[in-house]
């Protein structure tokens, strides 16, 4: 799919505000439901800057229309969403490819272009911004060394594993430097070291972007890995953080039925005496 | 049929031809709004084009070829099997060089358009393409619409040559009727309205089919079960309104040209 005209999203527009104290995100009483049925109902939250907020809650709670929401695939119904000091909650579909330019997104189930190849999926914001080809190649293979798949440049995603496929879709995710990234669900479905694979570069990220993300989980101990882990660009690895300590810019969400059951810390949500956190961590 | 279950139906029944009128809209009028994909235009065109070529010509020849038959048969009785290239001509070049063409192009791109579109729709491509700032309708329905219409015009153009060619090949060597007689007739009996009717349908046509290949695509729901269904009403529902649509032209048009 090559392009002809010129259009890329107009950066400055977008650009993130100033003020370094503001929320990235502020969910302000958001509710959306679909067909008469509420899925998510009065949603009010902050994710401050460098922070990483983890979403977690049984399947059909609402992780992923949220996740949604904050990169305006979705309009709720009432409340108000603002990214990087922008409302984008009724914003036409046109603006908000501009509130898009500085957000990163990991689909549940990769969403890779499968008629591109791996070059092209990665490379594809880059393709849409006209940039020289010989730039793209050179950030596309950055992208794919950080996730250690440069050798697979020129696959197609049905030729790449489900990790893989995760894997690339990270570096598409990343390529343009966004300042936000949402995972959804990034490690549903695979095996527990393609999983760890997974959370390995998520931490690997945010340790070397310091970038603010949101991640939905079913899995506690992806959880647990990323608030005891951090990664060491010495060793190039992950390794635990020393004497026990927890990532300070982690915090819990937990969503059950449309609304939050939990707020909190990585302590606050251990320490937690409600019987669904309860039965959930149990 | 409870009276809350009969009002969710007209109101989902509007809001679809609401958002398919929404989405025909746009994706025209994208042509003056950048960015212009003019690459995937011409993918598009070759893909749907060039793609559709064998059936088309397939079908205009025997189509062609028939029609000569039915008509000596019929014209025999009179003795006037000489403008058998009449009929087939007219015939081929008002309705069915453009009907059958969009109904074979229908066939093919509808299904295809709303197959790929809905494959894309139900594994998030279609989101991820916005999340990544580029517009679905600019980049996946409008490259189809203009390169669905540019090529329903020239398929038909040649569906009907080769249909006149199919008629004079039954009437020259099956019925042994004299060949320049057939397409000095054939010709004769063109008029500029008759023409301009046959060009003129494939251009409605080829927009029915790409929005509503289109519009069902990016309107699937329900995983690989959906793509099936929206394959299936993308095909009929291009079909039908083919076929009344011409109804349409061809009264209106008679009612300005008189024929």
């Amino acid at each position: 799919m090559s392009i002809t005209t010129p259009t890329a999203p107009t950066i400055d527009e977008a650009a993130p505000q100033p003020d370094p104290n503001a929320p990235v995100i502020t969910f302000d009483h958001v509710s959306i439901g679909f067909e008469g049925k509420k899925v998510l109902e009065d949603i009010s939250f902050t994710v401050s800057r460098g922070e990483t907020l983890i979403i977690l809650g049984p399947a059909g709670g609402g992780k992923s229309v949220l996740m949604k929401l904050c990169d305006g695939l979705l309009q709720p119904d009432s409340g108000n969403i603002t990214v990087f000091g922008r409302e984008i909650s009724h914003l036409k579909e046109e603006e908000l490819y501009s509130a898009r330019a500085h957000i990163g997104m990991v689909f549940q189930e990769s969403a890779l272009f499968d008629s591109l190849t791996v070059r092209d999926n990665v490379a594809y914001r880059l393709i849409e911004e006209h940039l020289p080809d010989e730039e793209v190649d050179r950030r596309v293979r950055e992208a794919l060394r950080f996730v250690e798949l440069e050798d697979k440049i020129d696959m197609f995603p049905s030729e790449l594993s489900g990790g893989m496929r995760r894997r690339v879709s990270i570096a598409r995710a990343i390529i343009s430097g966004p300042d936000l990234l949402l995972y959804d669900s990034p490690t549903a479905g695979l095996d527990p070291i393609t999983s760890t694979t997974i959370v390995e570069l998520i931490i690997k990220q945010r340790d070397v972007s310091h970038n603010t993300a949101l991640l939905i989980t079913h899995r506690l101990q992806d959880a647990f890995t990323l608030v005891s882990h951090r990664y060491n660009e010495q060793t190039k690895a992950m390794e635990p953080l020393p004497d026990g300590e927890l990532d300070q810019n982690t915090r819990f969400i937990m969503l059950n039925e449309g609304h939050i059951v939990f707020e909190g810390t990585t302590l606050e949500f251990i320490l937690s005496n409600d019987p669904f956190i309860r039965d959930y961590l149990s | 049929m409870p009276f809350n279950t009969i009002d969710q139906f007209v109101k989902k029944n509007v809001l679809a031809v609401q958002d398919f009128a929404i989405l025909s809209l746009r994706s025209a009028t994208n042509l003056f709004r950048r960015p212009l994909y003019v690459s995937d235009i011409l993918i598009q065109a070759d893909l749907i084009g060039f793609g559709s070529l064998p059936i088309v010509i397939l079908t205009g020849f025997f189509t062609g070829g028939v029609l000569a038959l039915q008509s000596a048969s019929a014209l025999s009785q009179f003795g006037a099997t000489g403008i058998t290239g009449q009929l087939v001509s007219l015939s081929m070049i008002k309705e069915l060089g453009p009907v059958l063409t969009s109904l074979m192009v229908s066939g093919r791109n509808a299904s295809g358009m709303a197959s790929e579109l809905g494959s894309m729709q139900v594994t998030e491509q279609i989101d991820a393409m916005r999340a990544l700032g580029t517009d679905p309708t600019k980049k996946l329905v409008t490259p189809r619409l203009y390169a669905t219409i540019i090529m329903s015009f020239f398929l038909t153009i040649i569906s009907d040559g080769i249909g006149i060619a199919g008629g004079a090949f039954v009437a020259v060597f099956m019925l042994g009727q004299d060949g320049s007689q057939y397409f000095h007739t054939a010709y004769q009996v063109l008029r500029f309205p008759d023409v301009l009717q046959g060009l003129v349908k494939p251009l409605f046509f080829g927009t029915i089919i790409a929005t509503v290949g289109c519009y069902f695509g990016m309107t699937t729901r329900g995983g690989t079960q959906g793509v099936g269904r929206s394959t299936t009403q993308a095909v009929v529902v291009a079909s039908v309104l083919i076929i009344a649509i011409d109804f349409v032209i061809s009264r209106f048009m008679i009612g300005i040209f008189g024929r």
